[in-house]
């Protein structure tokens, strides 16, 4: 870990008050791919850009909207390889949870515990906070519910919110077309308009991921033939 | 001498109309003597759930301090009551971590769902659960509880009447078990309330 002279917190204060490197993990993940979710009446959707290297990446082995437990998915904007490594813990505590209590993770403390974790990061000697923001998406005895969680550990219940790149007008674009009683279709179709308006290039079922969690409780992603037909009747 | 009757127990729940009972012997003996006449092995987790503990009196007690600190956590977090079931898996999953050093106690579960029905189990000393429909027992007299109970239950009685066959099925079976009795007590509980009885019978 480092030797003993220079294993000191990365993250400690500076004299304005602020964890740096906190700030500068929200900068990474400001750079990310945009990623968006919307809590319909009956539903969530959660939404990102997929935009890959190059086109001669197999886009369907990249998978960036990822399942923690059959009702709760996540999407994330920031740095992939660190994303997974929080999926990774998120499903072990869910499924933790699950042989304690016979009972599926409420999504609020599966949050709370993921969001714990990255706290973790941010007050130990020689380890970096996470460079990605996490949206989580699920329905549970609450119904449906969207969590935001940040490198920093704090986390936030959205009826709808970006995060990424474009963040500023994806949240005003949100803003002016949210509506309380809005339905999953409808929030469909609004997490791909948002989308699509800082998109550069040609949005397709290719280059962008949707998840999608209704009142059957089996959060999935949609399959790209399916995306293009929610783009198609967006049109 | 057998650990799990050395201090010496009997416990019954059993299962009502919308309601449950559940009910224990009183007494705490070392091995013949008698120590006390008071000792309590029911107890309240929240309004609708009951927890009764037989075996060894100290694990009785460590045993409920620890569920008692499991679930004032859970309230905190979840911000809600555990529901039976839950309560239940908990309860087995607690035990059976200490499966090569155990607790020598035998809990039975108690409780109401939301949506008003009782709910039963109990589980063995290192965890095995056994659901129930209609009542389940424990402790050194569980085998005398186990024949007063199968023949004297009915399916969906009142709280009254339950009390009154929960009762007799309780002191007629520590009657034949000379380690457990000196009194008893039962809870009977409802949705909006519970009657708690204390029990005299042979105090011996």
């Amino acid at each position: 870990m480092g030797d003993s002279q220079y294993s000191f917190s990365l993250t400690t204060f500076s004299p304005s008050g602020k964890l740096v490197q906190i700030e500068y993990a929200l900068t990474a993940v400001g750079a990310g791919q945009t990623s968006l979710g919307i809590k319909a009446s009956n539903g969530v959707v959660i939404a990102t850009e997929k935009k890959l290297p190059s086109i001669l990446v197999d886009e369907n082995s990249v998978h960036k909207i990822q399942l923690i437990t059959p009702n709760i998915g996540v999407a994330y904007s920031g740095m992939g390889p660190d994303s997974r490594v929080l999926v990774r813990k998120s499903r072990k505590q869910a499924q933790q949870y699950k042989r304690l209590y016979h009972e599926p993770i409420p999504l609020s403390q599966l949050v709370r515990e993921t969001a714990a974790v990255m706290q973790e990061f941010t007050q130990s000697g020689g380890v970096r906070p996470f460079g990605v923001s996490l949206l989580m998406a699920g329905f549970d005895d609450n119904g449906p519910q969207l969590y935001q969680v940040d490198p920093s550990g704090s986390y936030f219940s959205w009826k709808a919110s970006a995060i990424g790149k474009n963040v500023s007008n994806a949240k005003t674009f949100l803003e002016k077309r949210y509506t309380d009683d809005m339905e999953l279709e409808d929030a469909i179709h609004t997490a791909i308009l948002t989308l699509k308006e800082g998109f550069e290039g040609q949005i397709s079922g290719k280059n962008i991921e949707i998840g999608i969690v209704d009142a059957s409780r089996k959060f999935r992603v949609l399959t790209p033939a399916e995306v293009d037909d929610y783009l198609a009747e967006v049109e | 001498m057998s650990i799990t009757s050395y201090n010496g127990s009997a416990l019954i729940a059993m299962v009502g109309k919308n309601c449950f009972a559940i009910a224990s012997d009183r007494r705490l003996g070392v091995q013949f003597q008698t120590i006390a006449t008071d000792f309590q092995r029911i107890f309240e987790i929240h309004e609708t759930l009951y927890v009764g503990l037989s075996g060894l009196a100290t694990d009785v007690q460590t045993m409920y301090q620890r569920l008692k600190f499991r679930h004032k956590l859970y309230n905190l977090r979840e911000e809600r009551n555990m529901r039976p079931e839950t309560f239940a898996s908990l309860v087995s999953a607690m035990l059976y971590e200490k499966r090569f050093g155990p607790y020598f106690c035998e809990p039975i579960i108690a409780g109401l769902n939301e949506d008003g029905t009782p709910f039963i189990c109990t589980t063995d000393l290192i965890g095995a659960k056994q659901l129930s429909k209609d009542f389940v027992v424990s402790g050194t007299a569980s085998e005398s509880l186990y024949g007063a109970c199968e023949s004297m239950y009915k399916p969906n009685l009142e709280p009254e009447e339950l009390f009154e066959t929960i009762s007799q099925a309780l002191l007629s079976s520590v009657d034949r078990d000379c380690i457990s009795g000196w009194g008893g007590i039962v809870h009977v509980v409802s949705a909006d309330q519970v009657i708690t009885r204390t029990l005299k019978g042979r105090m011996d």
